[in-house]
């Protein structure tokens, strides 16, 4: 959560590998290309937020005056291990299955 | 031991504590430990499509409390964000965590190493959920996930890098239990995960005010394996630094039973965790009236019971640090002293007798029967001369045992002491009687002599003559 | 007449006299989709089995005699992002394509509790993303009225078989005007509640500060039944705001007079179709002949909303969609090297290509060294643009302008040119960023196709809102006009 509100706005192919590996997704080389130019025209268009003095004003995350909002620490019952896996991919031993986290 | 080195350690501790609320921190499944795999989810822990959390208010006045009892200030507004990364025991694919606003900053805890009290800076304190549990299967080509564990309230406590040295990151880390268990907000079991600690640890020449190049440790699983963990990285990194080289900053992992430890793999390579406000969750806004009443939940923390029992109740500083270190002992202390006014007597009891015990049997207080009132009225009945501090041992260690108060285990063993004078004088005339040779030895000045027949008599009384007595009438018939 | 554009309270009063059964009503829904979805393709999923088995109960029931609500066996439909226990939910996302849900979504239990019934799954933008429904990955939806054109989106689905009579009513969601825009382009009523009205638990998360679920009806009277029906605070959702829920249906006084309407110029500006524009100045006439008065307004940032909704939304989004990783449910690619690259793979054969472009946009948003950028100050311009609203909410009533520039266009036309798309919800993201509720009604037609009215009002002031409708709906005939199919 850093950086200046000065930041760059042209990203490159370079910046859209780097987003995909961070977000997980496989590009082909076209459609990398395809985002690039996207993402870039988007960011643009975005820009326009910077016509905005925006030093004094609060950021919003919520629209409501919504706060503390808690529950009693009471234990609801779970579901069973045959609901939890319903949906599974793979499943072993009541766990779910994925291959090894490295290579 | 490192040659006594050119080099001082640079130590901060990232601890995390397992919070033992009955339901897990954004659902209502159960946090207990030991559940067969899987049966303490739902939709919400278990990342499903649609599910939105909702914070427990115990988990955060857990949270509170451990902050206050760490000296932390407390936040009038805190709030939670998500920290994004992919990981298989993250449901989500983030975890609710605590950014920029925690509950908790700029507190502290004094530790004792050497006799010397030292103060380590705690950072910050803030709540976050923790993760499910990855198990490796098919030589490690596979994993296996749990989500029992998920969405158990944790906080995470970062000290200052004011640690500077392994023993007293280890001093840091008990007296950061001892803390937990007085605030009863975690039951602290390092063998099943509820305390987990990170270490960052750096080398700086003496004198230079530069940290050096940190290493991040990890998968330390006891006290011991941190300090162990800690020297081992000391004397890796003073040997690079003596030959000329860079420390490269990175995360290392603990091997235990090698003794070792070997760079990790990082996490995520670039560790962008993105973090934002969590849209699904609102602020939390903590008033004076809310704290006040969360402070007055902290019980009396151990410092204070240690300076209390060293200034008003006699006892040695390091009797007071160890009996003050777990709140179970301070308070079976305490408990004895309902029923003795003697508090040097019940901290030697404890210090010496039930302490022995525990340790040779790596047993805990709990796993025993006594009880603090036991102990104290055990130490009443020495003080009225009921029992000897002969029998006492044997009483002691049948309450040990049974869990029997101390005044039916002697009624029930016939083992009051025998404080008749007109008894005991007949049984000393027969041992006088009995033993010539004795008599004469003391008569001729052999002191020892005395020792034998004050033998005697106890054997005769099965140990339950008063021994003073005992003392007295032999030293009146000898000087006949 | 169609049966289901008979009005509630006649329903209702046939199915009490048993003069018509819940059966009936399930079988005229299934059999309208089965004359009309084969060019609609408004539904993914049908719950025939279940439709009719919940039918026989009711129908069981209402041997029996007794109350029973106005929801009461009135065929529904559920858009594909909003969870059902057993009925497979699948946002119209390949990843999802077998996602069997273990849970309801509260407003769906809220319906269940009504005892309407559940007909089936509708059509949308891949997890809610668009506003056509091209970006759904099984099969476009068409609008109905003309079915080489797009229904509107994301909620296109439950706009379009409203439309063609297929169910009688249907829940939608809205996050940039996903109800009020398909609505519009359908020519029925897209009710978007005040943030927080409406429990947003089982809703698959697109943007969570800005979605609500919302009812989609042929009239303003369904709407405030069926708004009645699901309202309400959960403590499930902390969001969900703590307010006492009004009687929707008894503000339909049919009444205006003295209502203060402000009207934003910049909803009437440049891009605006002069037909779209031509209809909403004689609704606006409307008004004025039923006592009530309106003003030109300005929202000033309105030319900003579309830019701080596509980084608030995106960078929501690429975090919400991040459990959509192959291991606990959804699709998995076949046979991944390592745990990455099952991630990746999943990830980028389960996703389409306007969900990749969020993902990648939000992440890049959040990314280190861009969130102030893009992300904080977005939200800082959130702020000024809900300052518009209270502005102007401190003098008029309501705001009312059109719900899109234009009408309906063609499938394909806007495709490869997101920027432009985006465009078409230059009037519906200010109120979305604002949390007010607004409604989307039939207004006129431009060129064969509907144009939509869009009437905003303040926080937790549907009554106002729909009281509005109503009064306009009451003295015009544009809700009555059906689609030939």
């Amino acid at each position: 959560m850093n950086g200046g509100e000065d930041a760059p706005m042209s990203i490159t192919v370079k910046d859209v590998e780097h987003v995909a590996n961070l977000a997980r997704l496989e590009l082909s080389e076209g459609e990398k290309e395809q985002f690039t130019g996207q993402l870039n025209a988007i960011l643009k268009y975005a820009e326009k937020l910077n016509e905005l003095d925006t030093e004094q004003v609060e950021p919003t995350s919520h629209v409501l005056p919504v706060t503390n909002v808690m529950r009693d620490d009471v234990v609801k019952e779970s579901v069973t291990v045959e609901i939890a896996l319903k949906n599974a991919p793979d499943e072993e031993d009541g766990q779910f299955k994925v291959p090894a986290v490295l290579e | 031991m490192v040659e006594a080195s050119k080099y001082e350690t640079v130590v901060g501790l990232e601890v995390h504590v397992e919070l033992h609320t009955n339901s897990k921190i954004f659902c209502g499944c159960s946090t207990s430990f030991g559940a067969p795999p899987n049966t303490h989810t739902c939709p919400i822990c278990l990342g499903h499509p649609g599910v939105l959390p909702v914070l427990n208010r115990q988990a955060l006045e857990f949270a509170m409390k451990a902050a206050m009892a760490l000296n932390c200030e407390i936040a009038d507004v805190s709030k939670f964000d998500r920290k994004n990364y992919f990981y298989p025991d993250s449901p989500k694919a983030y975890q609710i965590s605590q950014f920029d606003k925690p509950i908790g900053e700029n507190g502290w805890l004094d530790i004792e190493v050497n006799g010397t009290t030292k103060r380590i800076g705690i950072t910050r304190l803030h709540l976050e959920e923790d993760a499910g549990k990855l198990t490796h299967v098919d030589g490690g080509f596979a994993s296996l996930v749990d989500f029992n564990r998920v969405g158990t309230p944790l906080v995470e406590i970062v000290s200052e890098p004011d640690i500077r040295t392994p023993e007293e990151a280890k001093a840091y880390l008990e007296k950061l239990k001892a803390i937990m268990l007085y605030c009863e907000v975690s039951d602290v079991k390092m063998e099943e995960g509820s305390l987990r600690c990170d270490a960052n640890v750096s080398l700086r020449p003496y004198g230079q005010e530069k940290f050096g190049i940190r290493a991040e440790l990890k998968n330390m699983n006891s006290f011991r394996g941190v300090q162990r963990g800690l020297e081992y990285e000391q004397i890796r990194q003073a040997d690079i630094l003596d030959s000329g080289g860079i420390v490269v900053q990175e995360t290392r992992r603990w091997d235990e039973a090698q003794g070792k430890t070997f760079t990790m793999r990082s996490k995520e390579e670039a560790h962008d965790y993105r973090y934002f406000p969590d849209p699904d969750l609102v602020r939390i806004y903590i008033d004076e009236e809310w704290k006040v009443r969360v402070q007055a939940s902290i019980p009396e923390l151990p410092d204070a019971r240690k300076a209390r029992y060293t200034a008003e109740l006699g006892l040695s500083s390091y009797d007071a640090e160890v009996i003050t270190s777990s709140k179970k002992l301070a308070d079976f202390f305490e408990e004895s002293l309902g029923f003795t006014k003697d508090a040097k007597s019940v901290a030697n009891w404890i210090m010496g007798d039930l302490l022995g015990y525990l340790n040779a049997g790596n047993l805990e207080l709990a796993d025993v029967k006594i009880t603090g009132q036991g102990l104290g009225e055990m130490i009443g009945l020495m003080e009225k001369g009921t029992i000897s501090s002969k029998i006492a041992k044997t009483v002691f260690k049948e309450m040990l045992e049974s869990g029997k108060g101390p005044q039916q285990i002697v009624e029930e063993q016939g083992l009051v002491q025998i404080s008749d004078e007109g008894a005991i004088a007949g049984i000393v005339d027969s041992i006088v009687t009995a033993n010539p040779q004795s008599v004469e030895d003391f008569k001729a000045g052999k002191e020892k002599a005395i020792g034998f027949l004050v033998g005697q008599v106890m054997k005769e009384t099965k140990g339950k003559a008063n021994p003073a007595l005992v003392n007295k009438l032999l030293l009146e018939r000898l000087n006949r | 007449m169609a049966l289901f554009d008979l009005r509630l309270q006649e329903i209702h009063n046939k199915l009490t006299s048993k003069e018509l059964s819940v059966g009936d009503l399930v079988d005229a829904s299934y059999r309208r989709i089965a004359e009309t979805d084969t060019s609609i393709q408004a539904f993914l999923t049908l719950n025939e089995e279940g439709a009719r088995a919940a039918a026989s109960e009711l129908d069981n029931q209402l041997q029996q005699g007794g109350e029973r609500g106005l929801l009461f066996g009135l065929p529904a439909g559920i858009k594909d992002n909003i969870v059902t226990e057993g009925l497979l939910t699948t946002c119209a996302s390949q990843l999802l394509r077998n996602y069997d849900p273990i849970y309801s979504g509260t407003a769906v239990k809220k319906l269940s509790a009504a005892q309407s019934i559940t007909i089936g799954k509708l059509n949308m933008d891949e997890f809610a993303m668009g506003g056509s429904n091209e970006n759904s990955s099984f099969y476009p939806t068409r609008n109905p009225w003309n079915t080489d054109y797009v229904p509107g989106g994301s909620s296109g689905g439950s706009a379009a078989s409203v439309a063609a009579g297929q169910v009688y009513f249907s829940l939608g969601s809205d996050t940039g005007g996903s109800i009020r825009q398909p609505a519009a382009y359908c020519g029925i009523v897209g009710l978007k509640p005040t943030y927080g009205l409406v429990s947003r638990f089982g809703l698959v998360a697109f943007a969570s500060s800005l979605d609500q679920i919302g009812p989609l009806t042929k009239n303003v009277e369904d709407s405030a039944y069926v708004l009645q029906a699901i309202a309400g605070y959960d403590e499930m959702d902390s969001t969900s705001a703590n307010v006492e829920i009004p009687d929707y249906v008894g503000a339909l006084s049919g009444d205006v007079k003295g209502l203060r309407i402000g009207v934003p110029k910049e909803y009437l500006g440049q891009g605006i179709d002069p037909k779209v524009k031509e209809a909403v100045l004689a609704a606006l006439k409307q008004f004025e002949s039923l006592g009530a008065t309106w003003e030109e307004v300005s929202l000033p940032h309105t030319e900003y909303a579309v830019a701080t909704y596509y980084l608030l939304a995106s960078s929501e989004a690429s975090s919400n969609l991040a459990r959509f990783d192959g291991v606990r449910y959804g699709v998995r690619a076949d046979d991944p090297d390592n745990l990455i690259d099952l991630y990746r793979k999943s990830r980028s054969q389960g996703f389409g290509d306007e969900v990749k472009r969020r993902i990648m946009l939000g992440t890049y948003a959040l990314s280190s060294g861009y969130y102030d950028a893009y992300y904080l100050k977005a939200q800082k311009v959130r702020t000024l643009i809900k300052q518009d609203f209270d502005n102007v909410f401190n003098n008029y009533d309501l705001i009312i302008g059109p719900t899109a520039p234009t009408a309906a266009f063609r499938i394909g036309e806007q495709v490869g040119d997101p920027l432009t798309m985006y465009l078409n919800d230059i009037c519906t993201i200010p109120v979305s960023l604002a949390g007010v509720p607004a409604i989307s009604i039939p207004c006129g037609f431009a060129d064969g196709l509907p144009v939509g009215l869009q009437i905003i009002g303040k926080a937790f002031d549907e009554r106002t809102v729909l009281r509005a409708a109503h009064a306009f709906e009451q003295h015009t005939d544009h809700h009555k006009a059906r689609p030939q199919l």
